[in-house]
Formats: C-alpha cells, structure tokens, sequence
C-alpha cells in the first residue's frame, strides 16, 4: 500500500465531499421520507416473489437496518474511503475503506458496511472487527450496476456511526446478462 | 469453490500490525441473470468469511451479490503472540472451504 497516492485523493475528495454537501443534507429528507413509507415496505414482502428476499431494496433501507434510528455523521476523514472517480469494468471496482481508531477494547469499530446505492441490492458488504484487528480497514473488489454513489458506513465501539459518500462513474455496469 | 491464496508478511513481531490479503475462486452468481431463455440463474455466492488468530476471531465479512467474482479481501491483525490463522469461506449451499496457515512470529 503506498501513501503518496493516497494522500493524493484524499485530497481530491475533500473538494469532492465540499460540492456534494448539498447532497449530503438531502440524505436526511429522504430518510424521513423512507420512515413516511415504512408502512408501505411492511407489506411490500406479501406483493410478490421478487420480494421474498428479506435484503433491503433500497439504500434507505440498508443504511436503516443497519443504523437503525442513530443519525450516522458523515465525516470524510475519519472515514477514508477509496474508490475509482471512473471505473472502466463494473464488474470489478476495486475499493479500500478505513476509519481513524485506536482498536482497542475500549474504543475500536465494530464493523464498516458497503452499500451500493443504485445496485439491484444495494448492500454490497459488511465487514466486522475486533481490537485484535489492529487497525480498521479492509480492501475488496465490487460489482456496479452503473454511475452511481457508494456510501461507506462504521459502526463505532460507543454505538455511533460514521459516513462517507463517494460518486463512481461506471463506463461498462456489472450484474450483466 | 476451490482454490484459496492467502498472504502473509515473511514474519512478524509481537504488537506489529500485519496485513492478511486472501483471494478465492468463486464465481459469485448474483441471482440477477438470466439463461438465454429467459430462467433466472439461481444465487449462489460465498456470503460469509472469517478469519481467526490462535482461535480468536480477528475479522468477519458478510458479503452479498454486489462484492465481484473471485471474492478479494485484505486486513490487519495486530500480532498478539505466536500462533496459526484459520480462514473458513461459507457458500449459499453450505460448501466450506478452510485454510490453516501458520505466522511466523520473531
């Protein structure tokens, strides 16, 4: 793992999250407005076979299971997330997540979660730690479906939660066929 | 599933941070295609991976249709003392497959 580029691009998604902020505060309206409709997702599951699946369909959704009523905080340097700005093949981004903690008994996360917003399901991962994990980062490969965001969210020891977003433009999406 | 690599740093100190990278080769069907005529292709993807230290968990992952063929992951351990990791992938018909590797602790 080499730091220079990372630093990089860290750099580089300051300015992104700068411009997508009004983006970030929409996140809020559109979780109450998921809460609006959770009478509608309750009896989603009896509407059809596509349903069976008890994955959440939705990003609101996978972000709600997972925080449940928690606000999770989006803060971009905490959460390191690493993502191509352009991924050629969406059958295979590559990504690296990581979040700022001591890792010990007292203060360590519990577990980060990828989720694929405009996926068929958008949860795409979710990785959980332990203090022996020493430090909080896990490198993968996804699929995207298309151009879309992709939200990284921790779980911290204290029961908060922490988030970034980042936006992929996808050339060729995955889940082809 | 089949073939697993995992890699290891040569060696290691007690209290190193050390990153594990894994790879498996796994076709990860999504559940979302279709044959040509027109029958989906059941899901069958590993959705679960662990890896324990001297039979203490270190990571976990839960992965879903999203994470890309050949399943890659890496993390850290932070090395407690001398011991052996096992790494255990499960697939949705409950096939496992483990691998033992021993980490050289100086």
């Amino acid at each position: 793992m080499c730091v220079a580029p990372a630093a990089r691009s860290m750099l580089r998604r300051q300015s992104i999250l700068a411009m997508s902020s009004p983006t970030d505060s929409s996140v809020l309206d559109r979780r109450s407005f998921l809460l609006g409709t959770a009478a509608v997702a309750a009896i989603a599951p009896f509407l059809g076979a596509a349903a069976q699946d008890a994955a959440p369909q939705t990003w609101e959704e996978a972000v709600k299971k997972i925080a449940g009523d928690a606000q999770p905080v989006t803060d971009g340097k905490r959460l390191t997330f690493e993502l191509p700005e352009t991924a050629e093949n969406g059958n295979m981004v590559p990504f690296s997540v990581a979040v700022d903690s001591p890792m010990n008994e007292k203060e360590h996360v519990r577990a980060i979660h990828v989720i694929a917003t405009a996926n068929p399901q958008p949860s795409v991962a979710s990785f959980r730690f332990t203090p022996l994990s020493g430090r909080a980062a896990v490198a993968s490969r996804m699929r995207l479906a298309g151009t879309q965001d992709v939200i990284g969210l921790a779980e911290l020891s204290n029961g908060t939660f922490v988030m970034t977003r980042r936006p992929v433009k996808v050339v060729i999406g995955g889940f082809s066929g | 599933m089949t073939k697993a690599r995992v890699k290891l740093p040569e060696s290691a100190k007690v209290g190193d941070v050390i990153e594990v990278k894994t790879l498996i080769s796994h076709m990860m069907e999504t559940g979302q295609r279709k044959e040509p005529d027109g029958k989906p292709i059941p899901r069958l993807i590993i959705n679960t991976f662990s890896a324990t230290f001297a039979g203490v968990e270190v990571f976990k992952a839960d992965l879903h249709p999203s994470i890309a063929a050949n399943p890659y992951l890496a993390f850290y351990m932070r090395v407690p003392g001398p011991g052996e990791f096992e790494f255990t992938w499960t697939d949705d018909n409950g096939e496992r497959v483990s691998e033992k590797v021993k980490l050289n602790v100086v």
